[in-house]
């Protein structure tokens, strides 16, 4: 049995307009998507802004409504649950979001930031509350004191880390990471993949990951999906996907990534014009007529595309 | 590359009121810029590089600000001109890229008014010639039907598409210097690798010399033709771009190269480094700045009073503590992935 299923998946805002506020029409921000998560791994959504992927990770863990599909963890349907089932299901998946400064209560200490999760679900006495939370925060490489310190007080990435210990602290399955690194500098940046990396194995975690960076997306994902206008394009093993990426639209994204070679640069220009080129002549193949993708097809074992 | 470089800035301080005390951002920096050169500052937040971009067009407010040293572009010392003999230069001879092209727009002017205002400012075009003139710098930088997004807003814009209008104005009275602060950081890929073939075409045509400020190590490997690497305030290495990605020497500029992320050749781990860029009222301001995060390395290595110093032409690097640098143990395994 899959770890997490997604099946069809749609998220549609209506249009409303006119005088009774009447419904014109949807937006499409996620447009069926289906995809399957295996325990232990890590998965990437990849696009550009606007492409539906935070959206994707905000619905599995129930901050936006689905307009359709089905999100199967471990077998059950977390939209068919009753309250209180959902509420126990609910600490199987825990978020790490993109910006440590505005993701923490500045008005709150550092354990009561990662104490709420545990108040809400466990009845522990306050000093077994404290020697979890400087358990978590050791864990994440901070100092046990600092328990009694506020946000302010901490860097970005140390504040990241704080963000991370707080998602730990049920012991959640799955965890969905909504650009975690973007907001912090290259040196942060790798202390916090490195501790993603680390963690995982430790805690037995599976990982949503997503970003718009295709060398973090290539550092850490074992399995990638790349969307476009709320659709996947080309999903399945990053590797075959960076290696030999099938529809235009992969190719552009990824011969859009500037080379740390220096000497690759009239390579990778060229590359990029090529691939433009191609891109302007082969529309009809890789887009119906109202620029959406096809469904996916398979190529092979772990590659799928979309294209007819 | 002309012999007489467009701007030279010789040992720049600029420093910061916090408090009633003033603290350098950026510590006696020296370095050049030729007529048709990309040269990049590299480094992350804090190190200054912004700082550096800012007291180029002097856009710092001078109440808490205090700068040393000299700026001289095509000669003239910037530093010494008043405020009305600068507004003649900047946004003429040397045009400026923001980050963030949304609030770099004024939003309640159309887009050609705002190229206009340029002009307007600087040469004295009449109202015709002004429109013809902008519509052609659209065309230039990238803009399909130019004459219907003179009467656009901002607003009405795409990210790139206001990237591309931000560098319109720029270059609409012909700079023979552009200062570009992270001109790609706010677009997405596709876009950012479109901007940043549009601003070497346009280097090219024109002869600029461009200052190109990012943290981003790929961006820099596509469009530097030199590199300075910049850490709390000073210069720790400088070299042309291919010399620099093969054989980095400092610790930091190392350091940065093993801990990117990249999507052309994965590492199994990247690699730390250890502690924090120190903010700017605890910043070191002896010895080697960077030694306190490469603990690791012995005091010794370090020198004293590290200076700027060219180990091979062209190449420039501050401390001697690069020549027995190393790489903790628990990393050795990271070496065989970097791309050094």
């Amino acid at each position: 049995m899959e770890f997490l299923k997604v099946n069809h998946l749609k998220v549609y805002y209506p249009i409303r307009s006119g005088f009774f506020r009447r419904v014109v029409g949807h937006v499409k921000a996620v447009d069926d998507i289906s995809f399957q998560l295996n325990r232990g791994e890590t998965y990437g959504l990849v696009g550009e802004s606007g492409c539906g992927k935070t959206t994707t990770g905000r619905t599995l863990i129930g901050l936006i409504k689905a307009t359709a599909g089905e999100i199967l963890l471990e077998g059950k349907d977390l939209a068919k649950l009753n309250r209180r089932e959902r509420s126990y299901h609910r600490k199987d998946i825990q978020m790490i979001f993109q910006d440590p400064y505005s993701s923490l209560n500045p008005k709150k200490r550092v354990l009561d930031i990662i104490a709420e999760p545990i108040r809400n679900f466990e009845k522990l006495s306050p000093q077994e509350e404290k020697r979890k939370v400087q358990y978590l925060i050791e864990r994440v490489g901070l100092h046990p004191d600092s328990i009694y310190k506020y946000p302010h007080e901490f860097s970005g990435g140390q504040r990241q880390r704080i963000g991370i210990a707080r998602a730990l602290t049920l012991h959640p399955k799955l965890i969905i990471a909504d650009e975690p690194v973007s907001a912090l500098d290259v040196s942060v940046q790798a202390q916090v993949l490195n501790f993603m990396k680390d963690i995982q194995t430790e805690f037995q975690l599976t990982y949503l990951f997503i970003s718009h960076d295709l060398g973090i997306i290539r550092h850490m994902c074992d399995r990638i999906g790349i969307m476009y206008r709320g659709q996947f394009v080309e999903e399945g093993a990053s590797q075959e996907i960076f290696n030999n990426p099938q529809h235009i639209y992969t190719k552009r994204l990824i011969s859009a990534i500037p080379n740390v070679d220096p000497r690759k640069k009239q390579e990778q220009i060229k590359l990029r014009q090529h691939v433009e080129k191609e891109y302007k002549l082969s529309w009809q193949r890789y887009f119906n007529a109202e620029g959406k993708a096809y469904p996916l097809k398979r190529i092979s074992d772990t590659h799928s595309v979309a294209i007819l | 590359m002309s012999n007489q470089p467009v701007l030279q800035i010789e040992n720049l301080r600029v420093s910061f009121r916090v408090h009633d005390a003033y603290y350098a951002a950026v510590d006696g920096v020296s370095l050049n810029v030729h007529k048709n050169e990309v040269l990049a500052v590299v480094g992350e937040s804090g190190c200054g590089k912004s700082a550096l971009a800012l007291s180029i067009m002097g856009l710092h407010p001078p109440a808490k600000t205090k700068l040393e040293g000299k700026i001289l572009f095509h000669g003239t010392d910037l530093l010494s001109l008043s405020v009305h003999e600068l507004n003649k230069i900047r946004g003429k001879d040397i045009g400026m890229i923001f980050q963030d092209p949304l609030t770099a727009l004024n939003p309640l002017m159309t887009v050609g008014r705002q190229i206009e205002e340029g002009m307007d400012f600087h040469l004295s075009l009449s109202s015709l010639e002004k429109r013809g003139r902008t519509i052609e710098l659209l065309e230039r930088v990238g803009i399909p039907n130019p004459n219907q997004v003179y009467h656009r807003y901002p607003h009405e814009l795409s990210g790139g598409m206001r990237q591309r209008i931000v560098i319109a104005m720029a270059i609409a009275c012909h700079p023979s210097l552009i200062i570009a602060d992270e001109p790609t950081t706010a677009l997405d890929v596709t876009i950012q690798s479109q901007i940043m073939d549009l601003l070497r075409e346009l280097q090219q045509q024109m002869n600029t010399g461009i200052v190109l400020i990012t943290h981003d190590l790929g961006v820099v490997a596509e469009m530097a033709d030199r590199v300075a690497v910049m850490y709390a305030g000073e210069i720790v290495e400088m070299a042309d771009v291919y010399t620099l990605f093969d054989r980095p020497l400092h610790p930091y500029t190392r350091s940065l190269l093993q801990s990117i992320p990249s999507a052309q050749h994965p590492k199994e781990r990247l690699h730390v480094i250890q502690g924090i860029v120190p903010p700017l009222q605890k910043l070191p301001r002896t010895g080697c700045r960077f030694r306190s995060r490469i603990g690791w390395i012995d005091e010794s290595e370090h020198e004293e009073q590290p200076i700027l110093r060219e180990v091979e032409p062209g190449h420039f690097v501050r401390c001697i503590c690069y020549k027995n640098f190393h790489f903790p143990h628990d990393h050795i395994g990271d070496m065989k992935y970097g791309i050094s």
